[in-house]
């Protein structure tokens, strides 16, 4: 009998192989660990279904194509809540659908990782071309307040590697975790190497131990509860009304309400340390900094390069997780230099809490392009070369 | 009895089966939703569910509140998406019994798609489905199953659209085992809980069960002795049903029109999501 690990390498195959981002996205899923995939085809994410489709009976793991986005993020937390590790993925449009179920997971501490592969909306919009549209959809989609984690790999690598984080994050906070990347980057092909175990850590949540007097949601340690499965025997009862420690609906409580909330938030918010991811090149004496994330990072690194080769002081900080905001990176990088270029495959949002943390201490300029083409490097120098020239 | 059902008191099945922490309900006096978990409980009782294995799923509205009261686990999820949770939760572990509790509007209206799909499916999930012809919940707006000219606060002047079936759609999808009861006795509702519990497949159990706050207030069904009687008056079982339909006089079908049939839709088999998966993954496993 092969161990699960085992399962695991014979059905990702070769150690190195010439694949596309969204199948990375299923290798780190199965990686990490995950045995449950709910979805529903949409271009550009429509691979890391199949790819998952295809692995997880493989390994003994569940797949099942729902009828709809709305049933795919239900049956996800359904599966959870038996313990499993366990993703979805989708677009745009399904991504909308999804808003409601993800608030549920939020509310009721359910691990569980979700893949955008984002397209040009608004709508059914160009379902081939890649955009980075739903960055605030991400944070701010599900109604009510609330926090959520976003990684944003720039290449098929680190699709894979962002996908094993998102599970630890997920795992270890009890909490929904997105991994965004674009039809570009879903469906470019690049070298992976498929790590070795001892080269990745895994985390699993929290576990409760003790059924006498277990209260589902009383916060452990680092106000992430202790999880106990269902058919354990520990009888838990799961709401998405505000619910007490015991899990029991206090819908009409303020005092509640806040405390719950506030710790909801507070228990990502508290970890920024195991959360916040970024890049920096040309951070000591850069003057003109590009600030951005995605795959529109990797043409600014050029652009950085080519920039410096011309006399322009310019750097580069690439970031690797958007929600939370890491405001204090961004603030540091403000007091340093003369002005911020903000290259998004939008018309602008990752620029808004940018300029927040920035709080006028340099200018910040937003370089748009939508349409499904990435930026050129030729119009990205210019827009630097016009920042230079710039009075303080 | 006939069943071979010895019906504890409620005073028993409350500290077998409830959390006691929950009492008093949110129903209202005169409300169904009570009785429907009172029969449930009779059933698991008599199946002899182990509760330590088995979760109870619902979505939103006065039904879906009913995995609150029970000693179990349970996933009271967003509205109409109950089936989709309790699919995620039997497809990841197949070895828990999953009990669903939903609202005609719940699991007809808003939820209509994932019941076509779990049906088409075949997962193995009970489904008791509370249908009380109204949003009760919200304050009884029309559902879809609201009578031809019902009156409720949406449809003020009567009810224009026509009501759906649900046992007749299950039955259509191939719903392993389909019945519908009204409230009114415990008997063939405890038996059929139990008979779609021990199925192997998807299970469906209408209650018509009344709301005397939002649809009997504008609809003539406020007192309890009027609810029950009109419930006895109004339902016709199949047998009868069809035989009048083929062999009765005119006079007789017209007595028909408006009534609701009741009984067993459908008891038959069929192979399950979970048991195909099963022998697939044996299939292909590496
Ligand atoms: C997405 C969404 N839309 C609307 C509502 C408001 N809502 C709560 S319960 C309910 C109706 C419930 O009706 P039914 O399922 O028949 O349950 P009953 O209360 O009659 O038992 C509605 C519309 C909601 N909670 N969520
Ligand atoms: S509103 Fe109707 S369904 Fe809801 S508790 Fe009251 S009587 Fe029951
Ligand atoms: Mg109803």
């Amino acid at each position: 009998m092969s161990t699960h690990r085992e399962l695991i390498r014979r059905a990702l195959g070769p150690r190195v192989q010439f694949v596309q981002g969204d199948d990375a996205c299923a290798y780190g899923a199965v990686l990490a660990g995950c045995t449950f995939f709910a979805g529903y085809p949409i271009t550009p994410a429509t691979e890391v279904a199949e790819r998952m489709a295809e692995i997880l009976p493989r390994i003994g793991g569940c797949y099942i194509q729902m009828e709809d986005e709305i049933a795919s993020m239900g049956a996800l937390i359904g599966a959870s809540w038996t313990g499993a590790k366990v993703m979805t993925s989708t677009s745009g449009p399904g991504f909308s659908l999804m808003q409601e179920n993800l608030g549920y997971a939020i509310m009721t501490e359910t691990p569980c990782v979700v893949v955008n592969v984002q397209r040009s909306g608004p709508s059914t919009g160009q379902p081939t071309m890649g955009a980075y549209g739903d960055m605030m959809q991400a944070r701010w989609g599900t109604h009510g307040d609330h926090e959520i984690i976003m990684l944003c790999p720039a290449s098929v690598q680190e699709s894979l590697e962002l996908t094993i984080v998102a599970f630890n994050l997920s795992e270890r906070l009890r909490t929904p975790v997105l991994v965004f990347i674009d039809g570009e980057l879903g469906h470019m092909r690049e070298r992976l190497v498929i790590p070795e175990d001892h080269e990745f850590e895994l985390w699993e949540r929290p576990r409760a131990t003790d059924r006498a007097g277990y209260r589902p949601f009383a916060p452990g340690p680092d106000l992430v509860p202790p999880f106990a499965p269902f058919g354990s025997g520990f009888r838990t009862f799961v709401t998405g009304l505000t619910h007490n420690e015991e899990g029991l609906p206090r819908a009409s409580s303020a005092t509640i309400h806040d405390q719950l909330v506030r710790r909801l938030a507070a228990k990502i918010t508290n970890h920024l340390d195991l959360i916040t991811r970024y890049e920096e090149f040309y951070a000591d004496d850069c003057e003109i900094a590009i600030v951005t994330y995605g795959i529109t990072a990797r043409t600014c690194r050029d652009v950085v390069e080519e920039a410096r080769r011309r006399g322009i002081k310019a750097g580069l900080l690439r970031l690797i997780s958007i929600w939370p905001f890491p405001e204090h990176v961004v603030a540091r990088w403000a007091e340093r230099v003369r002005a911020m270029l903000v290259p998004e495959m939008n018309l602008g949002q990752i620029v808004h809490p940018i300029r927040e943390a920035v709080a006028g201490r340099c200018p910040v300029v937003l370089h748009s392009r939508i349409g499904g083409e990435l930026h050129t490097p030729a119009e990205l120098l210019e827009a630097l070369e016009a920042l230079q020239w710039q009075p303080a | 009895m006939a069943t071979g059902l010895r019906i504890k008191t409620a005073a028993e099945l409350r500290t077998s089966y409830l959390r006691q922490e929950m009492f008093p309900t949110i129903f209202c006096d005169g409300c169904g939703i009570g009785n429907v978990l009172n029969y449930t409980l009779w059933a698991i009782d008599e199946v002899g569910l182990d509760l330590d294995r088995t979760v109870f799923v619902s979505g939103i509205g006065c039904s879906s509140r009913l995995p609150g009261y029970i000693n179990a686990d349970g996933l009271h999820t967003t509205h109409g998406r109950a089936l989709a949770f309790a699919s995620g939760v039997k497809a990841a572990n197949p070895d828990l019994t999953v009990i669903v509790f939903t609202g005609d509007g719940d699991g007809a209206g808003i939820g209509g798609n994932h019941l076509l799909h779990t049906i088409r499916r075949n997962m193995d999930i009970t489904v008791i489905l509370v249908n009380n012809f109204i949003y009760g919940m919200t304050g009884g707006q029309s559902a879809p199953t609201t009578p031809d000219g019902g009156f409720t606060t949406t449809t003020p002047y009567g009810n224009i659209e026509h009501p759906m079936d649900v046992c007749e759609l299950a039955k259509a999808l191939g719903a392993p085992y389909v019945a519908r009861w009204p409230v009114v006795s415990p008997v063939q509702p405890v038996k059929s809980i139990a008979e779609g519990i021990r199925k192997r497949g998807f299970a469906l159990i209408e209650m018509l069960t009344p709301c005397p706050t939002a649809y009997g207030r504008y609809n003539g069904l406020k007192a309890l002795e009027q609810i029950w009687r009109w419930y006895r008056e109004q339902t016709v079982l199949i047998d009868e049903w069809e035989w009048i339909e083929q062999f009765g006089s005119p006079e007789e079908r017209e007595r028909l029109r408006g009534k609701m049939k009741i009984g067993i839709f459908q008891d038959t088999e069929r192979e399950t999501f979970e048991d195909r998966w099963a022998a697939l993954v044996a299939r292909v496993k590496l």
